[in-house]
């Protein structure tokens, strides 16, 4: 009998969203130890959390008496390792739109606007964030006229749907009109709807900051 | 019986995800074509329209094949290892090539994207030590993390998208002047790669569009 995996991330981290995505939609118990990126100068930085993550980043998932880091990576173990619905689809083909829509958010946006790389740009971060987070979905836009059905590939729910909508979370923090894309627009209102992204949202986590629960 | 037409890589051949794919392919016995892609003459051809429709990023590398264009290195490589014969590019332990994932997304996530060419252009002056600083901090990550899973290869004892990411990333580490001493598990298994043919026929030295003065 497994015990719980245990999540290591921080309730507005996308990183760790993406994660928390996946555990709801497979219907996986798991408890959350919350890593604060601010307070104390960044939990991340301790040498306990290093320890577990040598990137002192967010998340960390202790599963299986391994710990793995790297979201997709952690989501694709959990895929590969659990019941419930493929968050891949079958059709290999669609199997690298899928990854190629979520590398564009897990390589080419994500990792120019997330907080170690903003503190080291400093006072023009908010427009870097903004810029990267644009070309980004100025690429992402045509890609996903092209594979959207209900979803960002086809009409099931992948680990694209779970990269997109922490993005465009980040994407309205930063104060990039996302109704510029429209179809990323009406995939995220869509997925937003879903029970699985409501329930892992950072507005309702058990480090949400009082002032920021919905 | 179906026949593939032959996969075409647009790259480019100092491009660390180009390099990449071509080691996937060497890997696999995958015939394929190249059309170079130069980011630096005429002012970057990924900059082109017609470039943009094949990958909207306006990165290298895009590959078409089997009627579909694919952008992204990884997402390439996984295809490719899914509908081709040849070794197995991931292991077939989950927690194995969950620790295989993590590598390569350590890479492609955590070092090369804050240090390719458009990122390092919009730094500007203090680029090079921009681009060392986050080589550095995710080698020192990695390093632990190799040491930990590491066999003769990245993973154990087969060569597997670990081993692929991470040589061209050595590569850029020396290009920018990172002393790549200081991590001798990383060290070590870059030594191994760089002698396996499939890491030699694809290296930047010799590719159709490496410059007279860079080939070896």
């Amino acid at each position: 009998m497994r015990t719980n995996p245990i999540l290591h991330g921080y309730f507005r981290s996308s990183c760790s969203w993406r994660v928390r995505i996946a555990f709801a939609l497979k219907g996986i118990e798991y408890e959350q130890i919350p890593v604060n990126l601010v307070k104390d100068g960044g939990q991340q930085l301790t040498d306990q959390y290093k320890a577990l993550n040598p990137m002192q980043q967010v998340p960390a998932v202790e599963i299986d008496g391994i710990t793995l880091s790297q979201s997709l990576a952690v989501i694709q173990y959990i895929d590969e390792t659990r019941q419930g619905p493929k968050l891949l689809p079958a059709c290999p083909k669609k199997r690298a739109q899928v990854r190629m829509i979520c590398d564009i958010i897990a390589s080419g946006i994500q990792p120019l606007q997330n907080l170690y790389v903003i503190q080291k740009i400093g006072a023009d971060k908010a427009q870097w964030a903004q810029h990267f987070i644009q070309r980004g979905f100025q690429a992402l836009e045509p890609i996903l006229k092209g594979t959207a059905g209900t979803y960002c590939v086809g009409d099931e729910i992948s680990m694209a749907d779970i990269c997109l909508v922490p993005q465009v979370y980040n994407a309205e923090r930063f104060k990039v009109d996302v109704g510029q894309f429209p179809t990323i627009d009406r995939l995220n209102q869509t997925l937003v709807g879903v029970e699985a992204f409501k329930l892992s949202h950072p507005s309702c986590q058990p480090d949400t900051p009082a002032d920021l629960r919905s």
